[in-house]
């Protein structure tokens, strides 16, 4: 009983001092965004460039064709289940909202996490184990200003575009499966979609998308610095950058959708 | 008479619990060679570390090149960063990166010459350790010695004043080990560069130093020329240079606790 309490006790510690962590990376990557060219600390646009291909460009061909799939299988769920009222035609509609405010974001927000939330976290792990971060400390280069910052901003570019990408494509999606169901044609279909979507359906998506952005680039880097015991704690931490972001991930995304679904 | 660059007045620190450093002193002169030796555990690469200002102590006070670690702004402290090189044991060179691109590295972060200056400059470096032409390799392609080798040429890219090596010849065989201290040496009346290197390779040890400071346990055992260590009486160094066994005696007590008690650690 004491061992399991001293475990429940020690754990909470663990997840605050990493929450603590975490907030201390978000705040100083700012401070060097902003303040960095005065102390010769410069971010350098061309990292920046090279992690919006990296993180976005890159991941385009698993983002669209994901992103599609999720449209077929909503319209097959919904058809099926609308079937019972006679209300087909709602499915567009159905589709149109769920896909931009819900199932994009999260489904591109848990691709990009296990993608380059995982690369982050082994990078910076292997680099903290080969004493690479100790190098360019003792060169008078700020770790996190280096080796954070650009995916940071990375993924805050990346996320959105990725995002509006997605929603056009699952509602391609849906509409390439449901087109013969409602008898529409497919371009009367994505008119249709993009009709009755309002502008907040899509900002929200937005919103979650830098919000998880940011959520992957912090969660990867915090277990990256924090890696002990060599290539195994690298393997280890890779493991656990995945699980936690897509854990924050979804419980940001729930606690998003409550409070942007608020009248106002 | 030259100044001293290095100051290090009483300094005490502690990894965790555990007391590592207790009360040293240090007086590095420019231009000077020192060589800090001890058996594994004893607090060396602790003082390097401390040198560098990555760590903070918990008394004591660390001068280098005039300035006072403790009283240094974050920002200070990085400026100074950059009047300093260091080499690693294991090389630390940046995986991702090639060779050249590694030695490169402090010259595109911290200046704003053009490309084609930077090229040049760290070709020279490569140069000075022996390694022209090998810029395109990645470090996993080079061997243990030419890594330290591409290290050291990083290290002294921005032409620092003060160069630190942590174990330049560990893990290294004799010939490639001498080659490195050579080029220590070379480095030192080429550029007149002031040089703090740890290690516990004593041929090492005597070819370089003009100074050899000995520590035990955390402590400042002796400081003096290689004549002086090497005729030096006292028993603790002499076990180091002779490569004899430490022989601490064991108190009973403690030793029957450190074997029965749950949950002992060391304190």
């Amino acid at each position: 009983m004491k061992v399991l309490v001293e475990n429940i006790g020690s754990k909470v510690v663990l997840a605050v001092e990493r929450l603590g962590f975490a907030i201390r990376l978000f705040l100083d990557c700012f401070y060097w965004l902003f303040f960095g060219r005065k102390y010769k600390q410069k971010l350098k646009l061309a990292q920046v460039v090279e992690q919006v291909r990296v993180i976005g460009f890159d991941a385009l061909p698993i983002v669209m064709g994901l992103a599609f799939v999720v449209g077929v299988m909503l319209s097959i769920q919904l058809l099926y289940a609308f079937a019972d009222f006679g209300a087909e035609s709602q499915v567009l509609l159905a589709i149109a909202k769920s896909v931009t405010r819900e199932f994009s974001p999260l489904i591109i927000g848990i691709i990009i996490a296990g993608r380059s939330g995982a690369a982050l976290a082994a990078k910076i792990g292997s680099q903290v184990v080969s004493q690479e971060i100790d190098a360019l400390r003792v060169m008078g280069v700020v770790p996190v200003r280096y080796l954070v910052l650009p995916p940071l901003l990375g993924l805050i570019i990346s996320m959105p575009l990725l995002i509006l990408i997605a929603d056009f494509m699952a509602i391609l999606g849906g509409a390439f499966f449901s087109v013969d169901t409602l008898d529409m044609s497919l371009m009367a279909y994505l008119k249709e979609s993009f009709d009755v979507l309002v502008i907040e359906d899509v900002t929200q998506g937005l919103v979650k998308s830098v919000v998880f952005g940011i959520i992957i680039a912090l969660v990867g880097a915090t277990t990256g610095f924090n890696v002990t015991g060599g290539a195994e704690g690298v393997g280890r931490a890779t493991t656990t950058a995945v699980v936690a972001s897509i854990a924050v991930i979804v419980i940001a995304d729930m606690t998003f959708s409550y409070f942007l679904t608020q009248p106002l | 008479m030259k100044k001293n660059l290095i100051r290090v007045k009483n300094l005490v620190t502690h990894y965790g619990e555990r007391k590592i450093l207790d009360g040293v002193d240090l007086e590095v002169e420019e231009g000077e060679i020192r060589v800090i030796m001890g058996g594994s555990g004893s607090g060396k690469s602790t003082l390097l570390w401390h040198i560098l200002g990555l760590y903070q102590a918990t008394s004591g006070s660390i001068n280098v090149l005039g300035k006072d670690l403790n009283t240094l702004k974050f920002h200070e402290k990085h400026e100074l960063l950059r009047n300093m090189g260091v080499s690693f044991q294991n090389g630390a060179l940046f995986s991702s990166m090639t060779i050249g691109e590694n030695v490169a590295f402090p010259l595109t972060e911290f200046t704003d010459l053009d490309e084609n200056t930077i090229r040049i400059i760290s070709r020279m470096k490569l140069e000075v350790v022996n390694l022209g032409g090998f810029q395109k390799l990645m470090p996993s392609q080079l061997s243990g010695g030419m890594i330290k080798r591409a290290a050291l040429a990083r290290a002294i890219v921005m032409d620092p004043k003060l160069l630190f090596f942590d174990e330049p010849s560990a893990g290294l065989d004799p010939v490639v080990a001498s080659e490195i201290d050579d080029l220590i040496l070379k480095l030192r009346d080429a550029m007149g560069m002031t040089m703090v290197v740890v290690t516990h390779e004593l041929d090492s040890a005597f070819k370089i130093a003009d100074k050899i400071t000995v520590l035990d346990q955390g402590k400042n055992l002796f400081t003096g020329t290689v004549e002086e260590v090497k005729n030096t009486k006292i028993k603790r160094v002499q076990d180091l240079l002779e490569r004899r066994a430490r022989h601490d005696t064991v108190d009973p007590d403690e030793y029957l606790k450190r074997l029965t008690q749950e949950n002992y650690t060391i304190t």
